[in-house]
């Protein structure tokens, strides 16, 4: 863009650029002012030319008051979010509290920590927690190891066209649906599918239905969302870094290791907050893929769906809440999260 | 950074295994689209083009496909407004309260769909008292669509520093035309890449979805959902995937060609 680098005025320090700047939109205001009222006189004080004045009015009080400006830039995201989303979320919340009658099947609004103690100490809870909990890391993990090749390769190996092509090739499968993909993986894994026929010469045979199946599906669903942020972090890393690190007699493995490495945490850390996070709320592709694999999505869905126990899905509920927020919470020092 | 020849052959090697790995289940996909048996039996005995026909004339299919592009557009417009409108606030001021903004905007799709889903619902169908419908699909959607334009245009504002916006404002520019003449030519290729994803983000939605949508109400991924599983449906299911990968290949490249030529 290279019209609009004109505009860009080179470093001035921010206190005297201040000022200036508040003068400056005084007197751009004072002018506007001034030639919309000679326009006025001139065209007999229609109103045709009143209309910027207006407008630079508002532009400067917003100038002048940087708070309101804020408040204006925010109400809509803001109160959108917190009217739609968190208001929703906290009355989910509260309706843990709840108890749904044995013989009406209704909802009764009696407190009662029945609900969120069963989630946290039933056997068969704290089961399923475990599992979906060892799922969403392995997948997560495999993803990160499978996404750091081509991430490193396509960052700084491809020449400009290829990575261009690449990127478009980790992109594309996000647009094959979601369960297209799982069911492609059923008919691969299936008695006579694809995963058979290739491994039945091995004297292997497909892992049909089950964890294993779970797992290999969701590190493949979710392996772009990770690959992309670990990508663009391997890309932001300056050369001159790495040739400094050459020029001061670092092998190349080392300038890997010692530079690269921890310069890329906040992507991995990005990427597999995608993967983790799915994995532990999937559990549509677990139908596809898992034969009886049960995990938290499938109770809190059988809770919701089938049971119609809504104050029980939603104790549930809190436990995969309260483990990706303790997840954000220790990686949000990272940057991570600033790069989804 | 000089690397050896070694190593580059193994970083290649390894990048095709990986590219194997995903487009090995599309290719599944593309043969099960032609298979003249309807069972998923491998290798494909015989080849057909019967399914693309009929997938054409599906009426289920070209009605859902249309629903879910009303349904992604309506969503990532507003998204592209709302997610703007926070990155410029965030990236332009420091204030109390910026980084639970920030966890806020995230935190839609950082928890599961189902946690959504039923809040949503709940919100909706209890709290508020309305109907399930395209409206309240739609509100849905945005809510975990203005992360993907907020992120990307957060990180393009803050690539480019704020001179240019001053210099446009000491000049004499509002703050409206600060935006359209300054500021939006400059963040365009982020907000196309952010509304690209939302839009697929929404177009690819099934939990949220089967939440929060009215009953008359069939998105592609609901239709997909129906039909999957029956014999006789499930190859043109298939049909549709290569369509939609192949028609989402134009908007990447779009994006692509925007953001290399900001870059020269």
């Amino acid at each position: 863009m290279a019209g609009n680098q004109g505009l860009t005025v080179s470093s001035p320090r921010r206190g005297v650029v201040g000022v200036i700047h508040t003068l400056m939109a005084r007197r751009a205001e004072q002018e506007t002012e001034l030639k919309a009222t000679v326009e006025m006189k001139a065209d007999g004080g229609e109103t045709a030319s009143f209309v910027p004045v207006r407008r630079h009015a508002i532009s400067s009080f917003l100038y002048n008051h940087p708070m309101l400006h804020r408040v204006a830039l925010l109400a809509l995201p803001v109160g959108w979010m917190g009217l739609v989303y968190i208001v929703a979320l906290v009355a989910l919340l509260v309706t843990a509290l709840w108890s749904v009658n044995e013989y009406t099947g209704q909802v009764e609004m009696a407190w009662t920590a029945a609900n969120i103690v069963s989630a946290f100490t039933d056997a068969l809870y704290l089961n399923v927690t475990a599992r979906t909990l060892f799922i969403a890391v392995l997948v997560t993990v495999v993803d990160i190891l499978l996404a750091f090749p081509i991430a490193f390769f396509m960052a700084r190996m491809a020449s400009k066209r290829s990575k261009k092509v690449l990127v478009i090739m980790i992109l594309t499968p996000l647009w094959a649906s979601y369960l297209v993909k799982a069911y492609a993986w059923r008919s691969v894994l299936s008695g006579s599918g694809l995963a058979d026929w290739l491994l039945r010469p091995l004297g292997i045979t497909s892992p049909g239905y089950g964890l294993a199946a779970v797992i290999l599906t969701e590190v493949y669903l979710w392996l772009p969302y990770v690959v992309m942020p670990i990508f663009t972090a391997f890309e932001q890393v300056p050369e001159s870094l790495l040739e400094a690190s050459g020029d001061l007699g670092a092998k190349s493995w080392m300038t890997i290791r010692d530079i690269l490495l921890p310069l890329i945490v906040p992507g991995v850390v990005a990427g597999s907050i995608f993967s983790f996070s799915l994995s532990m709320g999937d559990y549509i592709a677990v139908g596809i893929v898992g034969g009886k694999t049960q995990v938290l999505g499938n109770l809190i869905y059988t809770d919701v769906g089938v049971a119609n126990n809504t104050p029980m899905a939603a104790a549930l509920a809190l436990i995969p809440i309260l483990i990706i927020g303790l997840y954000l919470t220790l990686v949000s020092r990272t940057g991570a999260l600033k790069r989804l | 950074m000089e690397l050896r020849r070694g190593t580059k052959i193994m970083f290649g090697v390894a990048s095709v295994i990986v590219l194997m790995f995903i487009y090995i289940p599309l290719m599944v996909v593309a043969l099960n689209s032609i298979n003249g048996d309807a069972s998923l039996t491998w290798p494909i005995r015989s080849v057909t083009l019967e399914w693309w026909v009929r997938a054409f004339h599906s009426q289920g299919a070209l009605q859902a496909v249309s629903t879910s592009l009303e349904v992604a557009a309506a969503a990532t417009v507003c998204a592209l407004v709302l997610g703007t409108l926070c990155a410029l606030a965030l990236q332009r001021y420091e204030f109390f309260g910026k980084s639970a903004i920030s966890l806020l905007v995230v935190l839609p799709i950082a928890l599961p769909g189902i946690v959504t889903g039923i809040a949503l619902n709940n919100a909706f169908t209890t709290m508020v008292g309305i109907r399930l419908s395209m409206f309240t699909l739609v509100v849905a959607h945005v809510t975990f669509c203005i992360v993907t334009v907020y992120n990307n245009a957060f990180a393009r504002l803050g690539q480019l520093g704020e001179h240019a916006e001053e210099a446009s404002s000491d000049l004499g520019a509002g703050v409206w035309d600060t935006f359209r003449l300054v500021t939006f030519p400059r963040i365009k290729s982020a907000l196309f890449a952010g509304g690209l994803l939302a839009f697929a983000l929404s177009f690819d939605e099934i939990v949220v979805t089967t939440f929060t949508a009215g009953q008359d109400i069939t998105t592609l991924p609901i239709w997909i959902m129906n039909n999957m599983f029956r014999p006789h449906q499930a190859p043109i299911v298939a049909v549709v995937a290569v369509v939609m990968v192949l028609v989402s290949l134009i908007p990447l490249w779009i994006s692509q060609r925007i953001s290399a030529e900001d870059e020269d």
